[in-house]
């Protein structure tokens, strides 16, 4: 076949948007990043982690600083989950982790409260005060049991709370 | 009984002979992949017939999916309220599934049908004997760049066909349906994974650009050289590249979890 310029040109292109194509499902909706090693890596125990999983997000007042990179159980049968935190981020010692819910029925993620010591936390160090995961069926259990109990006396008194 | 084991014998030897002959020809390509010249002249003239003049059917097939996929999950959120999340149904079926299968699917009828017709016919005519009296190896000089660019296309193709999916899929669900546009997006790059979703995309079409440039390069190589022989090869490239990426594609899940 001869050689034709405009041949040449159109392959070019369509490679070239090919991998544009490539670039933009990777990137921007994968949200594939070069991860340096060397976060900050911290772990924290919880009694219950509910349905968390790795890579979701850590927070602080909303802002993403981090992501669960592993969940095991301790000796003590608790979960332990460590945590690559941004290199530069300063966490005062007595800073709290909590698992919470996006929404009512959304994915789990770690919301971190900075505490207000001097002294901040170093890499391999543990998050010492935690708040486990709300599960949704056991409070509804909850809920339903205290109900069961007294029903009669709601009947006695539907205007209980009137002043 | 011995008779009965015969018969159930000769097919299997048929198979594994296939099988072999298959394994041979792929050893043949890549034993002449790894000997210079790099032939890049044929290389980019098969990249264009096969990936160049197949974007338009991938992109309007991938724009059509996305839009059907589109008005599907609405109707079907809607009922539970979750709207919200179309975008991570449009984006998650497009990149794990509907991106590589179908792209190997179209490639297969609008490329591979036609390097099959092509190698089918220039054996019929006795043209690779031609270029074995000139001391040219066909396997090297024709059969390459076609099974090259094959695998090289496909995985450009299918990436194509899926940014033209989700395109479809936002247009249908931000502008028909009213979906915030902020939300259909954020939903798709909450639920895709590079490591889970699109690498495994990317392998998928990879995997399929392979079969199909082989399947299509082999079935042209072996066709008998007659008119009905080219036309035979022709329509067995179609139904085996078809049914073997569909099976491939159940086992590279299944297997990789992607």
């Amino acid at each position: 076949m001869n050689a034709s310029p405009t041949r040449d040109f159109f392959v070019g292109l369509f490679v070239l948007a090919g991998l544009l194509a490539l670039a933009y499902m990777s990137f921007s909706i994968g949200n594939l990043q070069y991860k340096g090693t060397g976060g900050l890596q911290v772990f924290a125990t919880f009694d219950q982690i509910a349905g968390l999983k790795p890579k979701a997000p850590v927070e602080i007042a909303g802002v993403k600083v981090g992501q669960v990179i592993g969940i095991s159980l301790d000796d003590t049968y608790r979960a332990r989950v460590d945590l690559d935190l941004d290199k530069d981020l300063q966490l005062p010692i007595d800073s709290s982790a909590a698992i919470v819910t996006a929404g009512l029925l959304g994915d789990r993620y770690i919301q971190l409260t900075p505490g207000a010591e001097e002294t901040f936390l170093q890499p391999g160090e543990q998050i010492a005060y935690t708040e486990s995961a709300l599960v949704m069926e056991r409070l509804i259990g909850k809920f339903l049991v205290n109900v069961d109990d007294k029903p009669e006396e709601k009947a006695d008194k539907p205007a209980a709370h009137d002043p | 009984m011995l008779r009965l084991l015969r018969r159930l014998g000769r097919p299997l030897g048929k198979v594994i002979e296939q099988l072999g002959r298959i394994a041979a020809f792929t050893g043949h390509i890549l034993a002449v992949t790894v000997h210079p010249p790099l032939r890049l002249r044929e290389f980019v003239d098969e990249v264009f017939k096969a990936g160049v003049l197949s974007i338009l059917i991938i992109c309007v097939s991938g724009m059509a999916v996305g839009m059907v996929l589109g008005l599907q999950g609405y109707n079907t959120l809607v009922r539970f309220g979750a709207e919200n999340s179309l975008g991570a149904v449009v984006g998650l079926s497009l990149i794990r599934e509907m991106g590589p299968v179908l792209t190997a699917l179209l490639t297969t009828g609008r490329a591979g049908s036609a390097v099959t017709a092509e190698i089918g016919a220039m054996k019929a005519t006795e043209q690779l004997d031609g270029l074995r009296m000139m001391a040219v190896d066909p396997i090297d000089y024709v059969i390459r760049p076609k099974a090259w660019a094959m695998v090289v296309a496909m995985p450009l193709l299918s990436a194509l066909f899926i940014v033209a999916g989700i395109a479809g899929g936002y247009l249908v669900g931000v502008v028909l349906m009213g979906i915030d546009s902020g939300t259909f997006l954020s939903s798709l790059e909450n639920a895709v994974d590079f490591d889970d979703d699109v690498a495994g995309s990317i392998l998928k079409s990879v995997i399929f650009g392979t079969l199909v440039g082989l399947i299509s390069t082999y079935r042209g190589y072996s066709a008998t050289p007659t008119s009905a022989g080219v036309s035979a090869a022709t329509t067995s490239t179609v139904v085996l590249a078809s049914v073997s990426v569909l099976i491939f594609d159940y086992f590279i899940t299944a297997l990789w979890r992607v």
